[in-house]
């Protein structure tokens, strides 16, 4: 949906007076990534049939619904539950997720007292196995600088408010393993099926910015219609 | 090195702006860029710390402007020329000047989802016993690596306890410099907010994943 010409609202910075050189910027780009394509494919360093793949799996097949699998099968499945606490890696690795930026997985589990958040303040270390590619907030400037200092202002940016007292526990991915929050069952999907449960978990619920509502909510990627684009 | 890159802690930069789910790339060269940055990757000529330092050394005013895709295409033409696989010539010009480097081969799109599901496993042997156990305080040593490293300024010379241990992993440090062979014991270690942020800090904890050269006994 969102095409080149929506590209600066996606900017880290939200400044708008980036505006005035979004046009031949991004020409500029799109220049540069053809000219350093053709020449790989001609020196024969990539086959541009790899490239169609790389992208077909992460645009189409590898993505938070995976997420959302986990997560609901460690809500109906106290068996599997206690694998992911005791080793996650294979426990997700027995729905086939499994490789590239998920080598090594840990599951930080949400309670009534503790609510987890995981960041990269340094690059954009994010599962892809479970979560896909990270949105671009996630490798923005706003979140990698606050959310480790201002985790609660970075919640209500989502529209998020956790109770007092809850403590916030945020994960910095600083080496090579790969964080996956586990939101809490909301009150109330005793009776849903193991598909429906995995409906209401958002991406944004697994990174932690937000908790897993029931009835969803009803336009959860408008939960905070003044910051969309 | 302390780049624009390691941004923990920064004020500034407004809030956080959501994006639909669904929303996976925006706009054609986003995609080649990442595909093109995976690919060469699977050439095997450097490690992810390799390619995360020369995103990192871009001038600070450079990296905090670009927006991450072109993060990723500085890095992937820097390493190119670095490792001399084309020249900055064939970049500007985008024509190959002289034949392809001998012995490398493009990785075959039929190789790519084995590439994935297999990743590169970080874990190795440790020549030495771990020297901290789950419930050890430990101090950040107080460094300015002037080369890739991934100990934040913000955790720097701050005081905190052991919560996990990863086993051996490669470390990052030794591996931003071609290195895969090195390896330490790397540990998560849970850090107080108030000891991070003093009078603004929100009940809590902040927990990063810390190699043990970067620890001292507390």
């Amino acid at each position: 949906m969102a095409g080149p010409h929506d590209h600066d609202h996606h900017h880290h910075h939200g400044d708008d007076h980036h505006h005035d050189h979004e046009h031949p910027r991004l020409n500029d780009l799109q220049l540069r990534v053809k000219a350093l394509e053709s020449l790989l494919v001609e020196k024969g360093l990539v086959d541009p049939a790899a490239l169609d793949e790389f992208i077909d799996i992460y645009e189409t097949k590898v993505g938070p619904r995976n997420g959302a699998r986990v997560v609901a099968r460690a809500w109906t499945d106290p068996g599997f539950l206690d694998w992911l606490r005791k080793d996650a890696g294979a426990a997700i690795k027995s729905f086939g997720f499994e490789g590239r930026q998920g080598e090594h997985m840990v599951v930080v589990e949400n309670t009534p007292k503790v609510h987890n958040l995981v960041v990269c303040t340094l690059c954009s270390c994010y599962p892809w196995p479970v979560l896909g590619l990270p949105p671009v907030w996630y490798k923005s400037a706003p979140y990698r600088s606050r959310a480790v200092l201002d985790p609660r202002g970075v919640l209500a940016d989502f529209g998020t408010t956790l109770p007092e007292g809850v403590e916030i526990r945020v994960w910095d991915s600083t080496a090579e393993l790969r964080y996956l929050v586990l939101p809490m069952r909301p009150a109330g999907t005793e009776g849903l099926s193991e598909d429906d449960l995995a409906d209401l978990v958002t991406r944004n619920a697994m990174i932690g910015v937000e908790t897993v509502s029931y009835p969803a909510r009803a336009a959860k990627d408008a939960a905070a219609p003044e910051t969309l684009q | 090195m302390n780049g624009a890159h390691d941004m923990g802690g920064m004020h500034g930069f407004g809030p956080v702006q959501d994006e639909p789910e669904t929303d996976r790339f925006h706009g054609e060269w986003e995609k080649r860029a990442f595909a093109l940055t995976l690919a060469c990757g699977g050439l095997g000529q450097w490690t992810i710390d390799q390619a995360r330092y020369a995103r990192e050394r871009q001038p600070p005013v450079r990296y905090l402007e670009n927006t991450y895709y072109e993060q990723w295409l500085h890095g992937l033409e820097t390493l190119l020329v670095e490792k001399g696989l084309v020249t900055p010539d064939e970049l500007r010009t985008g024509k190959p000047s002289g034949p392809p480097p001998p012995g490398i081969k493009a990785l075959p799109a039929e190789r790519v989802v084995k590439a994935l599901q297999q990743g590169s496993p970080y874990t190795r042997p440790v020549d030495h016993p771990p020297g901290f156990a789950v419930g050890d305080r430990v101090r950040v040593r107080m460094d300015q690596p002037v080369t890739h490293t991934r100990a934040p300024r913000y955790v720097r010379g701050r005081t905190g306890t052991v919560v996990l241990y990863h086993g051996g992993h490669v470390f990052a440090d030794a591996s931003a410099r071609g290195d895969h062979g090195v390896a330490d014991h790397l540990y998560n270690v849970a850090f107080d907010s108030a000891e991070l942020w003093g009078i603004q800090a929100q009940p809590g904890a902040v927990h990063l994943d810390l190699w043990e050269p970067y620890l001292v006994p507390a």
